[in-house]
């Protein structure tokens, strides 16, 4: 999967999840001023999140810092790499 | 402390007909059944009803998804038919957040749906991993109130009784005597439940659900007929808004009825059998509640579900506190028993069968049983006056209720 297509499956995933309109999936949104998300959504993104790259990120640290539709590209992006860079 | 008179002065219906207290008194006026064969049952082992009523064409899509993340279809029943009462009610943003509006909604229990959706996934690795935010906010026993109080921004109190079928007519009476006391000056009241197997099968268990008409679903359940086979399951919500007279005078509001008895019971005979004597004990603690006799009492709206036992007990009671002099009906042959909305919805259909002037049959009801006839039974519609009407709801669990509505005068 590329970088690409990594963005556009969280893109999706999360539009779909919370109902906003694709439309508004732009890096820069802020989740809670400008996406009207929660607390609440919060816990559900992780496990859509985890649900759509089969990963567990819920007790990662990386995930207070998310502010932005932007900082979700990122930490997945180098969640991947991480997974990746793991001998198999 | 003189206690407030109460009136109702909005009304919202989901049912078996839809959406609304219009469209549910134009099928109940055109007799119409909203019982449906429900094929999925024939896939459930040891279940042998076949039938159910359920609600159509319901779009939880209009109630935003903050707001319906946390509602299973139960509390999305109870919010559309809370916005229509109060809609109908006329209150002001102001009157709705401004403390002096209280909730009283009840189910019978938190949404089955949502638990064994939650389960299923639970059992397949042992594990809450997948588990959404919105899953404990719609199994809590109170899912239907809070959501109601959290949709409309509602900051007075909120409770959710709960006695399965007892449970609408339980929330109106607790809601019309908080208002009574001064405590709220509106309540939004009454109850919800969404189908579920679990419920039929409850009854089924007990032999106690219509088994014998699931190729001919239109002709059960059947009060009072000597052909009656038991009780068939539906889902809904009514909603009424209820508010101390000072206010629906103050604001000029429709008054639609006025709430003057209420009374419960518990039965503590049988934790699932009716008795006739105590049922009859409500009955008349309502009319000591209301401060009038049986003679005040123009018509009875029953509770009778189609069971064996249940509907000989309530003929019994109601013939020792009124004799035959008193047409009773039961909506049940139409609608089915939608539990916790039960009482609720047939309350507001009791309402508008006092404003139409017109007593709606108990349908289904061909041959009168005859442990069934000391009562007078309505068998058709009837174009007659009545100013004062008993509802009654009688629940598993051994908990009795009976209201007692009056036409408005000054």
């Amino acid at each position: 999967m590329t970088n690409q297509e990594i963005i556009e499956r969280i893109d999706r995933s999360i539009a779909e999840e919370f109902e906003i309109d694709p439309e508004e999936m732009k890096p820069e949104k802020t989740l809670f001023q400008d996406l009207g998300l929660d607390s609440l959504d919060i816990v559900d993104l992780v496990i859509v999140l985890e649900t759509a790259f089969g990963f567990k990120i819920r007790e990662e640290e990386g995930i207070r810092k998310i502010r932005t539709l932007g900082d979700i590209h990122s930490f997945v992006l180098q969640k991947k790499d991480e997974l990746e860079s793991i001998p198999r | 402390m003189p206690l407030k008179r109460v009136v109702i002065t909005g009304m919202g219906a989901i049912s078996p007909f839809g959406r609304g207290v219009d469209t549910l008194m134009t099928a109940l006026l055109s007799g119409e059944s909203g019982v449906r064969i429900l094929p999925e049952l024939a896939d459930i082992r040891g279940i042998r009803t076949r039938v159910a009523a359920l609600v159509p064409g319901v779009d939880p899509g209009e109630i935003p998804r903050k707001y319906r993340r946390s509602m299973s279809t139960m509390s999305v029943f109870a919010a559309l038919a809370a916005g229509d009462a109060i809609a109908q009610a006329g209150l002001s943003g102001e009157q709705v957040r401004g403390g002096r509006l209280g909730v009283s909604i009840g189910s019978t229990i938190g949404s089955p749906r949502t638990t064994q959706s939650f389960f299923d996934d639970f059992r397949i690795d042992n594990s809450v991993e997948r588990m959404k935010s919105g899953v404990f906010f719609q199994i809590m026993n109170h899912s239907c109130a809070a959501n109601v109080a959290h949709m409309f921004g509602i900051t007075g109190r909120t409770v959710a009784p709960a006695a399965a079928c007892s449970t609408g007519c339980l929330a109106v009476g607790y809601g019309a005597e908080m208002i009574s006391m001064g405590k709220q000056d509106f309540m939004l009241c009454g109850g919800a439940d969404e189908f579920h197997p679990l419920t039929a099968a409850t009854f089924d268990i007990m032999n106690a659900a219509s088994t014998r008409f699931n190729e001919s679903p239109w002709k059960t359940p059947r009060p009072f007929d000597r052909d009656r086979d038991g009780v068939v399951c539906a889902e809904g919500s009514g909603i009424l808004l209820l508010e101390s007279l000072d206010s629906a005078l103050r604001r000029n509001a429709g008054i639609l009825a006025e709430i003057v008895g209420f009374a419960s019971t518990s039965d503590p005979e049988s934790i699932a059998n009716p008795n006739a004597a105590n049922i009859a004990h409500c009955m008349h603690q309502a009319l000591l509640d209301a401060g009038i006799g049986p003679e005040g009492i123009d018509y009875v709206n029953a509770h009778a579900t189609g069971t064996e036992l249940g509907d000989i007990a309530e003929s019994e009671a109601i013939r020792s506190i009124f004799g035959d002099r008193v047409p009773t009906s039961s909506l049940k042959g139409n609608l089915g028993h939608a539990m916790a909305a039960s009482g609720a919805i047939e309350l507001e259909a009791s309402v508008e069968m006092m404003r139409r002037e017109t007593l709606l049959p108990t349908h289904n009801l061909d041959h009168v049983d005859p442990l069934c006839a000391s009562v007078t039974h309505v068998r058709e519609i009837t174009r007659r006056r009545v100013d004062t009407v008993m509802k009654n709801n009688f629940a598993l669990g051994g908990v009795n209720s009976s209201l007692i509505i009056r036409r408005f005068q000054q």
